[in-house]
């Protein structure tokens, strides 16, 4: 009698967790980004406030850009926003996004060890990314497709290097995060390009400093796309167009450049002049 | 305790098929290519108990659990009062080590009780367990209990089932003198309600204290079948007289 | 240091925390509960029925106990993600998918333990289940019944190691925040942002948690032994 009873309510339990989902058609939009956007704190900052105004709950799933686009693709976001203009373009073009709106840009830094052992400091990024590469020190690169190492990637290129192709030795990668990279960074002595947002919120920063910075080369657009309905019906198509309004009017531009950390602008919005 | 169960009643009015007689015929029983037991022929019918008599490795407990159905033949027959398959419920069975469900005392006689189809009703656990002596053990883990309770308590749920016969298997080979008289005495008692009894056992005394008829086996073969005075004073075959005279029957 | 902040946000009952760990525990509890639902009777079924296969299936089965934590994470990914056969479902990135990620996890360590248990269980039992002449259904609910103890233990085992993976609730939860980030994906993730104290409290509270399973395994063990023997 008993193990009827609780079979039946066993069973109950199974029905409403798996139903419970589309049952409630709860007020939310999911966003693929990047795990450098989500370490850096800002959408702690923001979507607060676009959730007070709108009353939209926004779930960020933080990824490497390359797996937030795979995300957005199989339909599993509704929005998606990373830095990686060349990669964003191919995904509104291949139909996959609405289309591309330009928020804001950060800046990369190249993090080294204070004593500075390939003598950067000071230097443009392509001379010191040189000199790094004559004097063999040690170079940690995330190596897992992220804006951020696309962007790393496109710096050597133009250094006319390709320590990715090589493998030389004194070239690390790790496949993981701009915390991890950092991380190793410090416990390596090495030097690694990082996101300035991940840097100021790091917090184990120990022998490590900013070596370059302000290079013109080293600015990081941002974009955000709605991911097509057309390609997946499900998607929330109202919510995820009112997330990216706000984001590029004068209130969500505002937020963005508001959000500091120990006192530093991170982020530079730039919907109306940015491309 | 009743002097006939509800049970026996209603066989002996007719309204319910009695398995027995048990006839076994041409019976043989092979465990891979070790031959066991060889041409048995018997008929056990209702009445005092028969004892399975006879030295260790003769088949006794093998020949027992036939009877019960626990196993089947190789080849030959048995048959329950001319019917191939035996009623349910007609019989139960006592193993040498009897095993305990890993529950008190009296939760091992009131699944005895559901599963002979009968309520676990407390009063009646309570009256079958002051049959065997153990009134007052209801809590105990069962499996704390020393060898001559658990055996009792053995006893205790096979009577439940209110069987027509009951076939116990070497019930006291390791108990103690005073847990054996103990034994002994429920089984007698049983025995003189109308229950059948059919038990194994290679102890020469214990056959001449409980068995009626004696069935003696050795090395698979049914070697002589006797009423128990026959038996034991004036055995016919050449092995039974060795072994009532306690040598060794190899 | 690290540490001594770490013991501040646990004994100040941060709010942040204990939502983590609330989480944790639903998500692991849950799948605890579905997968016994599944891998007591299924390793009952193995244990006392002859069927073709059944060697193979058992050796399957304890095969599965030593599946990668993320392979499952990827597979169950594959499977509910809205581009996979599940899709049209919309559980991916949600609780209800960490839940369904566990459960497949330690289904099997259930199922391939208590079918061990209860065939054993069965060898003891198996003569005078058949003299009582017990049904097959009678004999299942015995079994399970005698063995609770052996059971319990069993997923107290499971539970444990659903508590303490990381890789499958990462990859079909999302780590998103205050909806999908439970006290492993945490800890991970504020590591590799350096923020230790968090981390290491959360780490704490783990470590208590599967000691604390742990203790309660032994201490079924030791009530078993005096009571059922």
């Amino acid at each position: 009698m008993r193990i009827r009873f609780l079979a039946f309510a066993a069973a109950l339990a199974v029905a409403s967790w798996l139903t419970a989902p589309a049952v409630a058609q709860d007020k939310s939009i999911i966003v693929s980004s990047t795990t450098s956007t989500q370490d850096s704190g800002l959408f702690g900052y923001i979507l607060p406030k676009f959730k007070e105004k709108t009353g939209i709950d926004v779930k960020v799933v933080a990824q490497g850009t390359g797996q937030a686009l795979d995300t957005a693709r199989r339909g599993d976001a509704d929005v998606v926003f990373v830095h990686a203009k060349a990669q964003e373009e191919k995904f509104v073009a291949e139909g996959w996004g609405v289309k591309r709106y330009p928020v804001m840009y950060n800046d990369f830094v190249l993090i080294g060890p204070k004593s500075d052992p390939a003598k950067v400091k000071g230097k443009d990024i392509l001379s010191a990314l040189k000199a790094i590469h004559d004097a063999g020190a040690p170079f940690v690169s995330r190596g897992d497709k992220s804006g951020t190492h696309a962007a790393e990637l496109r710096l050597w290129k133009e250094a006319e290097l390709d320590p990715a192709g090589s493998k030389p030795s004194w070239y690390r990668e790790i496949g993981q995060g701009m915390g991890a990279a950092l991380n190793t960074a410090n416990a390596m002595g090495a030097y690694v390009l990082a996101d300035r947002g991940t840097w100021i919120s790091f917090k184990n920063k120990e022998q490590l400093e900013i070596l370059v910075e302000g290079d013109e080369r080293l600015f990081n657009q941002y974009g955000v796309i709605l991911v097509n309905p057309e390609k997946h019906p499900h998607v929330k198509k109202e919510y995820g167009q009112q997330f990216i309004d706000w984001l590029i009017s004068d209130e969500g531009q505002q937020a963005i450049a508001e959000y500091k950390i120990e006192g530093q602008q991170l982020f530079f919005p730039n919907a109306k002049s940015g491309s | 305790m009743l002097d006939r169960t509800a049970h026996n009643v209603a066989i002996g009015a007719g309204v319910v098929g009695s398995d027995l007689p048990i006839r076994l015929t041409g019976v043989d029983y092979r465990a891979g290519t070790v031959s066991i037991l060889c041409g048995i022929d018997l008929e056990i019918s209702a009445g005092l108990p028969t004892v399975l008599l006879g030295p260790n490795g003769s088949g006794k407990t093998t020949l027992l659990k036939l009877v019960m159905g626990l196993i089947a033949p190789t080849a030959g027959t048995i048959t329950y009062n001319g019917r191939e398959r035996p009623t349910p419920g007609s019989r139960a069975f006592v193993f040498q080590k009897p095993m305990m469900l890993r529950r008190s005392v009296a939760a091992n006689v009131a699944y005895a009780l559901k599963a002979a189809g009968r309520r676990p009703d407390r009063l009646e656990i309570a009256r079958l367990l002051a049959e065997v002596g153990l009134a007052g053990m209801e809590d105990r883990p069962a499996r704390k209990l020393s060898g001559g309770e658990q055996q009792r308590l053995a006893l205790a749920r096979v009577l439940a089932r209110e069987p027509e016969v009951l076939f116990l298997d070497e019930p006291t080979a390791s108990l103690d003198p005073a847990s054996t008289k103990a034994v002994e005495d429920i089984v007698a008692r049983v025995a003189r309600s109308g229950v059948k009894i059919v038990m194994t056992t290679h102890d020469l005394g214990q056959a001449r204290r409980l068995a009626s008829e004696v069935v003696f086996l050795a090395k698979g073969r049914l070697i002589e079948r006797a009423p128990a005075e026959a038996f034991f004073t004036q055995p016919a075959t050449d092995e039974a007289r060795r072994f009532v005279a306690g040598e060794l029957v190899l | 240091m690290e540490a001594s902040s770490a013991l501040e946000l646990i004994l100040t009952g941060d709010a942040t925390l204990f939502a983590i760990v609330r989480l944790s525990l639903l998500v692991t509890l849950s799948a605890t509960f579905f997968a016994a639902l599944i891998g007591l009777p299924l390793g009952a079924i193995v244990a006392l029925t002859n069927f073709p296969g059944r060697h193979a299936v058992i050796v399957v089965l304890n095969g599965l106990m030593g599946l990668p934590p993320v392979v499952v994470g990827l597979l169950v990914f594959l499977l509910l993600s809205r581009s996979g056969p599940l899709g049209p479902l919309g559980l991916l990135f949600t609780p209800t998918a960490m839940v369904i990620a566990q459960t497949v996890l330690i289904t099997p360590i259930i199922a391939a333990l208590s079918r061990q248990v209860i065939e054993d269980l069965w060898t003891e039992y198996r003569e005078e289940l058949m003299a009582m002449e017990v049904g097959p259904l009678t004999r299942v609910k015995t079994l399970l019944w005698d063995a609770r103890y052996s059971l319990v233990t069993i997923l107290l085992a499971g539970f444990g190691r659903a508590a303490a993976e990381v890789g499958a609730v990462m990859i079909v939860g999302g780590n998103i925040e205050n909806f999908t980030r439970v006290m492993t994906t945490t800890i991970a993730l504020e590591t590799s942002k350096g923020n230790l104290p968090l981390a290491i409290g959360l780490g704490m509270v783990l470590i208590t948690l599967i000691i604390f399973v742990n203790a309660l395994a032994w201490a079924v063990r030791r009530w078993s032994e005096a009571h059922a023997g």
